[in-house]
């Protein structure tokens, strides 16, 4: 199955928003670099900052906080290298880092750099069993270790089990000790108010390919109050944040995206909540072995990200479910991969205090704009066999029961 | 029928697939993540389960127009290939890692995960066949290019197993061929180079790697008398036959070579002698299965004239075979009117009659009549 004919894997990336596309066909057609001093580079400049004041705009900052990177995970590099190496600059102790274990990889594998490279120190926040942030336990660490805490990370939303986080109240626990938080808004952004200006951060990362933005655009938002060692050197752009020649092209994509998705943020909040209450009810009435993870969120109070499905599906692989879905032409995720596509326990599932076992036995299903009710009623109809199939297909760390020869050294 | 293709990531593997879609099957590829490090690089002809192979895999079913997926077996792989590679050596024995990776993960674990989501064979690049007699039962046999035939690492497949395996390659007269047709298929993978050694062991140093895993200790070298000849650094590192790295530094009496005669891990003891002593006349083996219906003599318990194969590149050896019923456990006892040189127990014996694999056994003990090791103390 090249195409998938109902597709529930808008976190992973979702289509061209048609704005984005048009504003980039627009542009595609001229030439300029917006750091020319000429006409031709003045008129891609503009771009750029159009782009930049609409994207900024959206999400609650002002143009000069937003730094374009190629997406979120240089954006996560960037904040978190750039705040603890400012951080660290001016106090050599402050090398502790506050991090939840269901972030993604992006902030993780970079936290876990910094320990290995940089002599940084992971202060490990943990999550309720719904995979929402501890903040009772976070206070207690902050107080604990505020004198050597460089900084702290907490993503706005989960993009495996959909969890908001409670972001502001977090960082106003470390503005106590003056101490920047960082957040990853990847999957937040523009499907749930974000709004940079009244969350207390330093810094936030979001993408524009999962709002209908082309892939590799995305950027970081850092209040102008704050300053950052930069990662990456050349041409000074950015802020001397980023240096690179800007792409006038994508931004202006990114930017028409953005608008337009959030024109239409609140109704679409509502029909994708609605839309996935209804497939949370009718799966655990056809599968009465699932069980949902994260926040249940069944009056879009902003507990869950709205288009967002997480399941455990006891005793089956997540891949072989995959398989089964994708076979009849439906997309999902078993929510984490590695680069050679192999399916590892979702680390998330494991900081909620899962078993690593049960924690393979996951499927994500994310709604996106495209998503109708007969799209979740296709998946509702071939959910039930392919459950049966996959759990009959058993756990691939199992001894199988086809009979063989039975050679080798017994133990 | 629905064929789950194995992809290795090498040519046999893609171009068997690619004779499967075009012989109407219901085709997709699955590449098995059998290493706890996937992600690395391939180095040479070595290696396993690398991004490179996934990747060459994945285009391979591109082109073929099928769907990819990857499998995670690690877990399973880990258990029952590399730690019984690690006991059997730890036990003295001499033990086939692809052997049992046929057995246990591509024609156990992957092939009961196919059957249960709805495929009903499982294709890969072996060089074999698989016929069926008049009642329908499988029987398996060499492939027609005995230069490149797999049916002895194939050996050990039992009935149910050989009942969903399909060979596409099985009447291939050369690899050559093979190479040619991917490139005429235009598959990327038409030149990559044969896979050698052990893919769990990256460098190719089987040794070192055993060592790290091993407590090895030193003990003595003895001959086939007993008389202490010197000193090694632990029994498991060897094997029968071997003939370098021994470090006796005084030659024999009569000038010639010492070869590893038989390991002891229990006394920590090396014993060796003269080529001569190498030779074996009977075979005993355990752990028997057989490729399909046992012929009546297995049965019966008949002596039956059959030819004896114990290594996979190795040539077979005509031999007089039966079942020694014993309480328990059954014992195929196999002569050797010829011969047969650098036996190590913990191999596996496969026995043919003509080009059909009738079984196989893990050899347990090897004898020669013109020497008795239990006289070694």
């Amino acid at each position: 199955m090249n195409n998938s004919a109902v597709y529930l894997d808008h976190a992973a990336t979702t289509d061209l928003n048609p704005a984005a596309l048009s504003a980039m066909t627009e542009q595609f057609s001229q030439t300029g670099n917006p750091s020319s001093l000429h006409g031709a580079g003045r008129r891609a400049n503009r771009v750029v900052d159009e782009a930049r004041t609409a994207i900024a705009k959206v999400a609650g900052a002002h143009p000069t906080e937003l730094i374009f990177t190629s997406g979120g995970t240089e954006s996560d590099n960037l904040a978190l290298k750039g705040l603890f190496w400012n951080r660290t600059a001016k106090n050599p102790l402050a090398r502790s880092i506050l991090v939840a274990g269901i972030e993604h990889h992006a902030v993780l594998d970079t936290v876990s750099w910094l320990e290995a490279h940089e002599d940084a120190t992971a202060l490990w926040m943990p999550v309720d069993a719904d995979g929402v942030l501890d903040l009772q336990a976070a206070k207690e660490l902050i107080e604990e270790h505020h004198e050597r805490i460089a900084l702290g990370t907490i993503m706005w939303a989960n993009n495996e089990v959909g969890a908001i986080q409670p972001v502001v109240a977090f960082t106003a626990l470390a503005a106590k000790y003056g101490i920047p938080v960082h957040s990853d808004a990847v999957q937040a952004f523009d499907s749930v108010p974000t709004n940079f200006a009244t969350s207390g951060l330093a810094t936030m990362a979001v993408s524009a390919h999962k709002i209908g933005g082309p892939v590799g655009i995305g950027a970081l938002f850092v209040r102008r109050d704050v300053v950052l060692m930069p990662i990456q050197h050349g041409g000074g752009h950015e802020r001397k944040l980023r240096s690179g020649t800007l792409n006038a092209v994508a931004a202006a994509g990114f930017a028409a995206a953005a608008t337009a998705v959030h024109e239409t943020l609140v109704a679409e909040s509502a029909r994708l909540s609605e839309l996935r209450e209804y497939a949370v009810q009718n799966i655990t009435r056809l599968v009465p072995d699932a069980v949902l993870n994260g926040p249940r969120d069944e009056d879009n109070a902003g507990l869950r990200l709205p288009g967002n499905l997480h399941f455990t599906f006891p005793e089956c692989e997540g891949d072989s479910l995959l398989f089964l879905l994708d076979m009849v032409g439906i997309a999902s995720s078993t929510g984490s991969a590695c680069t050679a596509g192999v399916p590892q326990p979702s680390h998330v599932l494991v900081a909620m205090g899962r078993d690593a076992r049960s924690a393979r036995s996951v499927q994500r299903f994310t709604l996106g704009h495209r998503t109708t009710h007969e799209d979740v009623d296709i998946l509702l109809e071939a959910l039930p066999d392919a459950y049966q199939r996959a759990k009959k297909a058993g756990m691939a760390a199992d001894e199988s029961s086809i009979h063989t020869a039975g050679t080798g050294f017994t133990r | 029928m629905k064929v789950l293709a194995a992809m290795s990531g090498g040519v046999d593997s893609a171009v068997a697939a690619a004779r499967a879609v075009e012989a109407g099957h219901d085709v997709v590829g699955v590449h098995l993540a059998l290493s706890r490090m996937p992600g690395t690089l391939r180095t040479g002809s070595r290696g396993c389960c690398t991004l490179e192979d996934s990747n060459d895999a994945w285009r391979a079913c591109d082109k073929l127009g099928i769907p990819y997926y990857v499998w995670d077996f690690s877990d399973r792989f880990a258990e029952d290939v590399v730690q019984d590679f690690v006991d059997e050596y730890e036990a003295g024995r001499t033990p086939n890692p692809c052997m049992r990776c046929n057995e246990k993960i591509k024609f156990a674990a992957l092939l009961e995960k196919a059957l249960a989501l709805g495929f009903d064979a499982v294709c890969t690049g072996h060089y074999a066949k698989v016929l069926r007699d008049t009642e329908g039962n499988p029987e398996l046999h060499r492939a027609a290019d005995w230069a490149k035939d797999q049916s002895y690492v194939l050996g050990v497949l039992t009935h149910e197993q050989l009942d969903h395996c399909m060979f596409p390659l099985a009447e291939t007269p050369s690899k050559a061929e093979v190479r040619a047709e991917a490139a005429a298929r235009g598959l990327t993978v038409a030149n990559k180079p044969d896979s050698y050694d052990i893919c769990f062991i990256p460098d190719g140093d089987t040794r070192g790697w055993l060592a790290e895993r091993i407590d090895m200790k030193p003990g003595e070298i003895v001959d086939q008398d007993g008389n202490q000849l010197g000193e090694h650094g632990g029994a498991q590192a060897f094997t029968v036959g071997q003939r370098k790295g021994l470090r006796l530094g005084r030659p024999a009496a009569d000038g010639k070579p010492r070869f590893v005669l038989e390991i002891r891990p229990k006394d920590n003891k090396v014993i060796v002698g003269p080529e001569a002593l190498l030779s074996v006349d009977e075979l005993r083996g355990i752990r028997i299965s057989w490729a399909g219906v046992p012929i009546p003599e297995i049965i019966t318990g008949e002596e039956f004239d059959c030819m004896v194969q114990v290594r996979a590149h190795g040539d077979p050896v005509d031999a007089k075979a039966h079942m020694e019923r014993s309480e328990g456990s059954d014992v195929l006892v196999v002569q050797l009117p010829e011969g047969m040189r650098g036996v190590a127990p913990g191999q596996t014996m496969v026995v043919y009659q003509g080009t059909r694999v009738l079984g196989q056994a893990t050899i347990d003990k090897a004898r020669s009549t013109s020497w008795d090791s239990s006289k070694v103390s």
